[in-house]
């Protein structure tokens, strides 16, 4: 690839106190991409994230985005360059209503294409119960809510913590069938996931990690299912 | 002093409408405090001193440009809220996390430093704001029921102010930042929220509201600079009785305590203040989240 990538994260370390999480990782987003990011429990996808969206402080060099080293900086400035991270769990906010909640996401006021109405568009159900309290949404809807929070923002990159985890088959699959429109629209998506299947058909490229490292990368098309499994389990 | 035995009950209508107008001034004293724990879990114990200083502050504009306690409100609010962002972001902010007694151990501090601060520019004489013929006038609300029209306007002031918070917190972007932050300080942020700057807002309300309870409480009664920790029971009490995390509770409790304080001092002055605190202690073994807790989901 002749232009610079989107993101960058190059030999990034992460730390919680003492225990390393995170060793020597590099992993790209080129810009209108979408990369998968696949590994077992434990194996520092969640980290990765958070080090990119400024939760974990990490060296300035280890992040660059839009041709900026961002590492270590205030995780909300990183939100006002365009990084939106939907958290695993969601973690909607509970004192918020559904449509607070969105509108929260657009504190920003980033130019772009979506709203308020565009948001709704996408998910319809998220108009239909606007006012009501966030935690009262199902677990499907409340993961609506989340990207649909994280897109207000207009983020040139849409970081996606675990958005299968905890819901049916047919619903994650209902949510997986929007993501051509965020990408359409100009957002670059890193899916975490542990639903490899989904997150195969859903990406162009694709990262193992294995205890807080690389173990496989590789064109989503070309990478056969045994070795992902051994990348995955370090078989 | 005889009572007049054949309306005794026109007696308690007074008693009780001079402890509801009363219960306004406690709940703009807890309005305050109220905010601060809601939005960052911080106590304040510094809030009653910081209304002590606010009626200093009024004092001196009065004084110096020969205004109305009123018309000083438009210097004073301004100063307090400027005061409040500034304590928050340089002081305030370095003791948020996840031990509860930084604050408390600061903000004592702060009391202390503000108290003998105001002793020290202002000697421990009692004073007092002169608010004019406003002060005496009342209003016959029927046959031999009278309110103070102080009281009364400082009521509908309290009102006023916790209607004015509602909204801001309710219906505005930066009631919303409150919630979210107060919420999941990490969630806040990655939408962008810097969350020392929400705190500081915060603070900056919070002291507005206490410096129109520092003009309220300069006009109404003598202050010097030791009152403040009693200030700070009654809004403590008040928030308490009300409930945590609802503001129109605050109202409520607010008035519970000057209620309670008018009939036990109606019933011998001695027992005032005692009434005031066993009410406290009632509702607090009776109902601990108090009369309008706000449920948190």
């Amino acid at each position: 690839m002749s232009e610079p990538p989107l993101l960058a994260v190059r030999h990034l370390d992460a730390f919680y106190g003492d225990f390393q999480a995170l060793f020597d990782l590099s992993v790209d987003v080129q810009a209108g991409e979408a990369v998968a990011v696949v590994g077992a429990n434990g194996a520092g996808k969640s980290t990765l994230l958070s080090s990119i969206a400024g939760l974990i402080r990490t060296r300035r060099d280890a992040v660059t985005f839009d041709g900026a080293t961002i590492g270590g900086t205030p995780a909300h400035t990183i939100a006002a360059r365009g990084i939106a991270l939907v958290p695993e769990g969601r973690a909607l906010f509970p004192s918020l209503t559904v449509e607070e909640n969105l509108l929260i996401g657009g504190q920003l006021k980033r130019p772009g294409y979506w709203n308020l109405r565009r948001v709704h568009e996408l998910f319809p159900m998220l108009a239909e119960r606007a006012h009501v309290p966030s935690t009262t949404l199902s677990g499907g809807q409340q993961q609506m809510a989340a990207i649909g929070r994280g897109l207000m923002s207009n983020p040139k990159l849409l970081l996606c913590d675990e958005i299968s985890l905890g819901l049916a088959p047919i619903v994650v699959r209902d949510i997986y069938a929007r993501l051509p429109m965020i990408l359409a629209q100009g957002t670059s998506l890193m899916l975490v996931e542990q639903d490899v299947v989904q997150a195969l058909k859903a990406t162009q490229r694709v990262y193992c990690l294995q205890e807080g490292r690389v173990a496989l990368a590789g064109a989503a098309k070309d990478l056969t299912r045994e070795a992902i499994a051994a990348a995955y389990f370090g078989v | 002093m005889e009572r007049d035995r054949e309306a005794p009950m026109i007696d308690w209508i007074n008693v009780i409408l001079q402890g509801v107008l009363v219960g306004g001034l406690y709940a703009m004293f807890a309005a305050g405090l109220s905010l601060i724990f809601g939005v960052m879990r911080l106590v304040n114990i510094a809030h009653g001193d910081l209304i002590v200083l606010a009626a200093y502050v009024a004092l001196v504009t009065t004084e110096t440009l020969g205004v109305g306690p009123l018309t000083s409100l438009a210097l004073v609010v301004p100063l307090m809220a400027v005061i409040g962002y500034a304590l928050q972001r340089l002081v305030l902010n370095r003791t948020l996390g996840e031990d509860l007694l930084p604050p408390l151990l600061v903000t004592f501090g702060l009391s202390v430093i503000i108290q003998n601060g105001l002793l020290a520019v202002f000697t421990a004489d009692s004073r007092k704001l002169q608010a004019g013929d406003i002060e005496v006038a009342t209003i016959r609300v029927f046959e031999g029921v009278y309110v103070g029209l102080l009281p009364l306007l400082q009521f509908a002031i309290a009102v006023a102010v916790i209607a004015a918070l509602q909204f801001v917190f309710y219906r505005t972007a930066l009631g919303r930042a409150f919630r979210a932050t107060a919420d999941s300080q990490s969630v806040a942020q990655l939408m962008g929220l810097d969350n020392r700057h929400v705190f500081a807002l915060a603070m900056a309300l919070s002291l507005a509201v206490v410096a129109i309870a520092g003009v309220f409480l300069a006009v109404r009664a003598n202050f010097d600079p030791a009152i403040g920790p009693a200030r700070l029971i009654f809004g403590f009490e008040a928030v308490i009785i009300g409930g945590l995390g609802s503001l129109w509770g605050t109202l409520a409790g607010g008035v519970v305590l000057g209620v309670a304080q008018a009939i036990g001092a109606h019933i011998n002055p001695g027992w005032q203040l005692l009434a005031g605190h066993m009410a406290f202690l009632v509702i607090l073994a009776v109902r601990p989240e108090g009369l309008f807790p706000r449920a948190r989901t």
